[in-house]
């Protein structure tokens, strides 16, 4: 039997490859086709919050409630930044990662010395708290009334506006994020990551540092999410506290819980339904029910996260790669059997067991 | 010829509240050496090897490895070390395959950073490579290099616990802790894990554990250390520890003419 | 108004507040103790009674059997909600089961803006608009309905807890599961029942504040927040100490707004959360000793 670092990650590269292509061709087709390309864009930058997101909950098995907050605080340190300070684009989104980053570890420090339940509310709580900050902030967010006039994102002197270009944007930082995560994921890190959710104290006992790597991954979600919210500000060029609260914080939960969170690509797959369900809603629900408002989304994505969660705990990744793995290993007739793919049960959803 | 001593145990005390749950004890682990510690239930076995592995700190004594005092350390510091351990109640990392739970043991002995990683430089995937082939040599040792690639979850009890002793083996420590090793296995897996623990010794493992079978402790430690109520009242090879008075006192009660 | 006056106002407004999250953390500590389930659906039960109390007495239900008739119906909606959503995933980790009861509480929200709208209802006071004096603040007797109630809701479940049979089986169930089956008590019906329960006095909340705040479908969402707060301040299990949480987290929260801005009220009560899970995570009436291993 051949020994090959391949068998432990039998990832479909080859979807994914597949996948990549696709997705960056697709513009070239639809170019005129501007709700497709925005609707797209939005789970591009979904699929960053929620891609950082997975590797936290997924792999290293810790919740955060408070995502959108990270969010915020690249959107609004963007904002501020480049409108009010003309800082370059590029600029202000490393300083917002940054931020980010340096909230995340302030926060993280007693956060991680917390578990299950605790943790849930702490990190529920530094949403709200964050999402105040944002209300009330009036000379840096522009409060309530939101922050307007928000600059386009600069590439070499030209501003990007047209969704055309956008989508390319933030479709390439959002390939990059799911490689950068996968590239955690398969390596001694990963590893590290997946044994904290497993045990904390057999990974202790093996030598890993369990503390360090739980701030690690939740600075780096925070940064994934940072990037993500100075992306989304640049494109929509008006931002509202509301947009970063703690229901935003919660739709960032289902996104992982429905992509599933012991796959790299559940995130972009969350995200991706999270935004179509939500489309078709728009569409559906006024035909049924014609004085119900956008609202009325809720019912159904709570629903959902309930199905799911009972039904489905691995999420629609998982249920997704089986598919993909038994359709390439009929279409190659292999004799020898299929290795288990990445890490596909990583678990339910974060927390002990 | 007698061995370096390599873990040194020196006036250990642990109380909660008022109940001292280990007083005074000290005693010596050599190289190559296992040993065990017995003792009935309540006499402190476990909270010692609780303190030995740096989840309780003592309330007073120190631990030596190596001549370096280690007392207060964390768990992942003594993994660095080279003192590593194993579960009473598993804990395998059932979301993982055999082969990556023992490539999580080899953590200490890689070095990719989160940044390397997530950059896949050069030497990440040269490394991968490494703990791999390293990994399976571990697997190898013992006797369970066809089921690297089975999910940790669904093996039975008896080779879950091999599959945390090749984890704790992974990073080449000079101890290895062993928390009630032959709990939960049917004879035939007790053997088969005797017999592996008697060949790692032969390639220089030591071992210190805590067993309540008492057949286990006969066939293989090297030197047995008895508790009681959180003292130590005998140490020895295990023929002088069945013939002492105190020991028998201890497991019997102090019924006269009792004998094992 | 005079300062003396503000006062006693804002005072009273603190407890009538905090007498709402008293109930609604009572049940957070009946159904964390008895299932292990932090419920952050608590606060939507609310919601849903107060908005269906006043369905009912829009209707023409007398006042007082429209109470009794939207508790008990929020009490069979929460043993419901155990069954279907909580009971199937029992096994799940508990991250899992956090999120199923966000996933609930979004469903409750949507079903309340199906049937009521996004728009707010108000209830009529339980007894008229009267109002007390008292060293010159306004007193309206709703408030004292609130607090009033919950008093007597805290003696009933005491003697519910610690005098009836039922109640001391939970109780047992809480204190150690195993020992209980022995004796014959089965924990895991004690899940719905404690669910249930709990889904009433959150009805019964609601129903109290709607006459002071009105009603409206996301008005569960702060209501539970807090008195999750409340809980948690006071050590989750410790219904004393949840209750006296829920007075302290109320008050604050009154004398935030009077004295400084309404803007920063809940950064104020979750930094509170916050430093006591930070710092004193077995909540602030624990005695220091525990230990966490």
């Amino acid at each position: 039997m051949k020994l090959d670092v391949k068998r432990i990650h039998t990832g479909n590269a080859k979807w994914s490859l597949l996948f990549t292509v696709l997705l960056l061709g697709l513009p070239l087709i639809f170019s005129t086709n501007n709700y497709l390309l925005s609707t797209l864009i939005m789970v591009g930058f979904y699929t960053i919050v929620s891609t950082g997101l997975t590797l936290l909950m997924g792999y290293a098995g810790q919740i955060s409630l408070g995502q959108a907050a990270f969010y915020g605080i690249g959107a609004y340190t963007s904002a501020y930044l480049t409108a009010h300070a003309g800082v370059s684009s590029w600029l202000a989104m490393a300083a917002g990662a940054a931020i980010a980053a340096m909230v995340a570890l302030i926060v993280g420090i007693p956060a991680f010395r917390l578990r299950e339940h605790y943790l849930a509310l702490a990190t529920l709580g530094f949403g709200i708290i964050v999402f105040t900050f944002f209300k009330e902030w009036k000379g840096i967010t522009g409060g309530l009334n939101g922050f307007f006039g928000i600059p386009p994102i600069q590439l070499f002197g030209f501003p990007l506006q047209t969704d055309f270009q956008f989508y390319y944007l933030v479709w390439i930082f959002a390939l990059i994020g799911v490689l950068f995560a996968r590239n955690i994921v398969r390596s001694r890190v990963g590893r590290a990551l997946l044994s904290i959710h497993g045990s904390e104290i057999a990974a202790n006992s093996l030598g890993v540092n369990i503390t360090k790597y739980k701030l690690q991954i939740f600075m780096i979600s925070a940064v994934y999410a940072s990037v993500a919210g100075s992306l989304y500000a640049h494109y929509v060029t008006f931002i509202n506290p509301d947009l970063f609260g703690i229901v935003p914080s919660i739709y960032f939960l289902i996104m992982v819980v429905i992509g599933g969170t012991g796959n790299v690509w559940g995130g972009l797959i969350g995200a991706a339904v999270y935004v179509c369900l939500g489309e078709l809603l728009k569409e559906m629900v006024p035909m049924f029910i014609p004085n119900a408002g956008g609202e009325f989304e809720i019912v159904f994505f709570g629903l959902l996260l309930v199905i799911i969660l009972i039904y489905m705990p691995n999420g629609l990744s998982h249920s997704l790669s089986k598919v993909l793995k038994r359709v390439s290993s009929t279409s190659r007739h292999r004799k020898e059997p299929i290795l288990v793919a990445e890490n596909e049960n990583a678990g339910s959803v974060g927390g002990e067991h | 010829m007698k061995k370096s001593v390599l873990l040194e145990i020196e006036q250990l005390s642990k109380s909660f509240g008022g109940v001292h749950a280990v007083q005074n004890v000290s005693f010596c682990v050599r190289d190559q050496e296992i040993v065990a510690i017995i003792g009935p239930n309540g006499a402190g076995k476990t909270t010692l090897f609780n303190i030995v592995t740096g989840i309780l700190p003592p309330t007073s004594g120190s631990v030596l490895f190596k001549g370096m005092p280690v007392t207060g350390k964390k768990p992942y510091q003594l993994a660095a070390l080279g003192i590593t351990r194993t579960f009473q109640n598993l804990q395998v990392f059932t979301n993982m395959t055999v082969i990556e739970n023992v490539m999580v043991g080899m953590h200490t002995r890689l070095k990719t950073g989160i940044f390397s990683a997530g950059f896949r430089l050069p030497q990440v995937f040269k490394e991968e490579k490494q703990a791999l082939k390293q990994a399976m040599a571990c697997l190898e040792q013992v006797g369970i290099a066809h089921l690297a690639f089975e999910k940790a979850d669904i093996l039975p009890y008896g080779t879950q616990r091999l599959v945390e002793i090749a984890r704790a083996a992974a990073s080449q420590p000079s101890l290895i802790l062993l928390d009630e090793p032959m709990a939960g296995l049917n004879p035939q897996e007790s053997k088969k894990l005797v017999d592996v623990l008697l060949a790692m010794r032969n390639n220089g493992m030591t071992f210190l554990f805590v067993e309540h079978d008492m057949e286990t402790v006969m066939a293989i430690a090297d030197r047995v250390i008895v508790l009681d109520y959180g003292k130590k009242i005998a140490e020895g090879c295990p023929e002088e520890i069945t013939q002492h008075p105190d020991v028998i006192k201890a497991y019997l009660g102090e019924e006269e003419g009792a004998s094992c | 108004m005079d300062g003396w006056s503000q006062f006693v106002q804002l005072l009273f407004s603190g407890l009538t507040v905090g007498s709402i999250y008293a109930l609604v953390a009572l049940g957070f500590v009946i159904t964390y103790s008895v299932t292990g389930i932090l419920n952050l659906a608590q606060g939507d039960f609310a919601m849903l009674g107060a908005l269906l109390c006043i369905t009912f007495v829009n209707s023409g239900i007398p006042f007082v059997i429209a109470i009794l008739l939207s508790v008990v119906a929020v009490m069979a909606v929460g043993g419901l909600f155990e069954r279907l959503a909580i009971h199937p995933a029992r096994n799940s980790s508990i991250a899992t089961l956090i999120i199923i009861t966000i996933g609930a509480a979004f469903v409750f929200r949507g079903i309340a803006i199906f049937i009521w709208g996004t728009q707010p209802y108000a209830l009529r006071p339980f007894t008229g608009n009267h109002s007390l004096n008292v060293v010159g603040a306004v007193i309206q007797t709703q408030n004292l309905w609130a607090i009033a109630l919950s008093l007597v809701s805290f003696i009933a479940l005491y003697i519910f807890f610690n005098k009836t049979y039922i109640g001391k089986a939970v109780t047992a169930c809480v204190v150690n599961p195993f020992a209980a089956r022995l004796m014959g008590i089965e924990p895991r019906k004690m899940s719905l029942g404690a669910v249930a329960v709990s889904a009433g006095l959150g009805a019964l909340a609601g129903i109290v504040i709607a006459p002071v705040s009105g009603a409206s479908y996301d008005m569960g969402v702060m209501i539970g927040l807090k008195a999750f707060i409340a809980a948690v301040i006071g050590g989750l299990t410790n219904a004393p100490a949840a209750i006296a949480g829920a007075f302290i987290i109320g008050i604050l929260e009154a004398f935030t707004e009077g004295y400084l801005s309404s803007g920063y009220k809940d950064a104020i009560s979750f930094g509170l959360l916050l430093l006591v899970l930070f710092f004193m995570p077995n909540g602030i009436f624990a005695k220091m000793s525990g230990k966490r291993v």
